[in-house]
């Protein structure tokens, strides 16, 4: 299900953590599975909890504990805004805004050609680089003014 | 935008250096140092404790629980594996300082947990990266690798004998988790659902072994007081707020970031150094520690001392030393109503005080933003605070209630009208 590399990137993870605490890879392998294959179904969880040699349930625990795992299909580029106070006073709901237009899409929405999700985040530790754009959640784009996001979504394929 | 005016954690970095992180780097303005002067000089670990302890070095956290006095608490002849937990899990709206430690001096948080392994007799240590910072958790892993490459990290370090494992691990999305028994058990793989304390860390930890658990500033403050002793770290600050702080500095100022100064800065120093007032904006209020300190406004602001004391004495706290600042264009209902829906949004279901009380909190400031609240609603909001505040398995519900009631305390007119004229007072 996933491929060598992902899984040579778990048995990574495996090694930071005493042989028989194996579960606490688990956030980590969900990340390496999410990140190769977009989201997290089902069947993804399972064979996670098979590899590590847990309970199906208690991966799924943590997959719909932690906000960034992502249960259902989103776009190609997943775009989370934060919103929160810091951010809201320096342009953090005007980046939001400006996207929803741009994009034509809403909170949670993904775009007709399956190129864009946008979503609204909490505190992601860089207020002071507001407005902050996470992409696909591991890359963190700073000081998103309307002429940031217009060469950004331009980089996009 | 990363400034120091003295520096501690920052001592010698070179922001403009884009391998400023680098061991080559850290090495040449003095860092190992203080790592090799334990293991040349045989420091025994109860002088590194005392050390820690003259320094007056209190925790950055949020808590400012004093470091010495923790690290004591460890026991030193424990037969089995103990552990070292480093705190990067920094979530709290307003704080953004531990990801530039991670990210511009990453090895200053190495070396700093070294010393504390050694201080303590632990052999593994792990640092808990926020879920939102992938780019600085890599970071974090390469400067590892170096140190290991380099014979600071592992095993027998320097030839001393002491070994010393340390491993990042990356969190993904949950504000709970920088709360340190949450953190443990998302550590072994779990929920982030705080323990019940006691037994505290120092006995039951990770992986129920005795474990002590320190934020990112803390571990990186500690190379300094060891190589330049304790005394003098405590008289860069003030008499029990030893020391430099990282204060991260957002909202209306021209200049944003995170700024390493005394401890016990006057806080107007402190918004001259950030540039003062964006376009000339008049300053209305500050939340002085990160979002679970009640706000206060300008007049008393300007009074006050960046400092655990001073700021405590004016009826807040210097938490994590988020300074969040606001200009007079802010409506404080609206600012509630969203630090309210955060807490409400993070909470993590356990306690039923806390799960279903920041709901009630945050739809009540939301109706009265939306001009549809009653005058009971503010009596309602006081006694919400009494039954969720206390009564909670951790302290996230705390965190909850207290801006509500700075606001409400500070800030009362302002929701008075929103409920009697249905609009803002503000816009
Ligand atoms: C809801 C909640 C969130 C917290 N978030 C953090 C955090 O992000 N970073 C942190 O270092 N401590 C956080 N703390 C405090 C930790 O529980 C703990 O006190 C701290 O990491 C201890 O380190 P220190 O003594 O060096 O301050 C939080 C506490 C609570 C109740
Ligand atoms: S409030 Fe947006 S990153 Fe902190």
């Amino acid at each position: 299900m996933l491929t060598a590399d992902s899984l040579f990137q778990i048995d990574l993870e495996l090694k930071k953590y005493p042989e028989s605490q194996k579960r606490s890879a688990v956030m980590s392998a969900l990340r390496i599975a999410q990140s190769e294959l977009g989201w997290l179904s089902q069947d993804t969880i399972k064979f996670v909890a098979g590899y590590l040699g847990l309970m199906p349930m208690a991966v799924y625990e943590v997959a719909t504990f932690y906000n960034m795992y992502d249960l259902a299909p989103r776009g190609k580029y997943k775009l989370t805004v934060c919103t929160n106070l810091p951010c809201a006073l320096s342009g953090g709901e005007d980046a939001l805004d400006y996207l929803k237009r741009k994009l034509s899409i809403s909170i949670g929405e993904v775009t007709a050609d399956g190129r864009f999700s946008l979503h609204e985040g909490e505190c992601m530790g860089a207020c002071g680089y507001a407005p902050v754009v996470l992409v696909n959640n591991h890359s963190m784009c700073r000081n998103m003014t309307p002429q940031a996001i217009d060469s950004m979504l331009a980089e996009f394929d | 935008m990363t400034v120091y005016t003295k520096g501690v954690v920052f001592d010698g970095v070179d922001f403009d250096d884009p391998d400023c992180w680098k061991l080559d780097r850290y090495v040449k303005r003095g860092g190992y140092a203080a790592l090799r002067k334990i293991i040349e000089g045989s420091i025994s670990q109860d002088s590194v404790i005392a050390e820690v302890k003259l320094s007056a070095l209190r925790g950055r956290g949020g808590a400012g629980f004093p470091t010495g006095l923790k690290w004591s608490f460890m026991p030193r002849q424990f037969p089995g594996q103990k552990y070292l937990v480093c705190n990067t899990d920094e979530g709290e709206p307003g704080t953004f300082k531990d990801k530039d430690i991670i990210e511009l001096n990453p090895h200053a948080l190495i070396e700093g947990m070294i010393i504390a392994g050694y201080a303590m007799g632990i052999s593994v240590g792990y640092n808990y990266i926020h879920g939102e910072i992938f780019q600085d958790y890599r970071r974090f892993e390469a400067a590892l690798q170096e140190a290991r490459d380099a014979g600071l990290l592992g095993e027998n370090i320097l030839g001393s004998g002491f070994s010393f494992q340390l491993y990042a691990h990356h969190g993904y999305g949950a504000y709970i988790c920088g709360e340190e028994t949450a953190l443990l058990e998302s550590l072994e793989g779990k929920k982030g659902q705080p323990r019940f304390k006691p037994p505290f860390p120092a006995s039951f930890g990770l992986y129920g072994k005795p474990t002590t658990i320190n934020n990112t500033e803390t571990f990186a403050s500690v190379p300094f007081i060891i190589r330049e002793g304790g005394q003098k770290f405590l008289e860069l600050g003030k008499p029990n707020n030893g020391g430099t702080k990282l204060f991260s500095i957002s909202g209306h100022v021209s200049r944003p970031g995170n700024y390493e100064v005394p401890m016990g800065m006057p806080f107007a120093e402190l918004l001259a150094l950030a540039g003062g007032m964006r376009d000339g904006g008049k300053l209305k209020a500050v939340i002085p520690g990160g979002s679970s300190a009640p706000v206060l406004p300008a007049q008393i602001m300007m009074d006050v001392t960046m400092d655990y004391d001073s700021i405590s004495k004016a009826g807040s706290m210097l938490g994590s030393g988020a300074v969040i600042v606001m200009d007079e264009s802010v409506c404080m209902v609206k600012a509630l109503r969203r630090l309210s829906y955060f807490y409400y949004e993070e909470s993590c279901g356990q306690c039923t005080p806390c799960r279903e009380g920041t709901g009630w909190l945050y739809r009540i400031v939301d109706r009265i933003e939306r001009g549809e609240g009653s005058l009971g609603d503010l009596d309602l909001l006081e006694s919400l605070g009494k039954n969720i505040a206390g009564r909670t398995i951790c302290a996230l519900g705390d965190a909850a209630v207290m801006p509500v009631q700075g606001m409400l305390k500070h800030f009362r007119d302002e929701f008075l009208f929103h409920i009697e004229n249905k609009r803002c007072l503000v816009h």
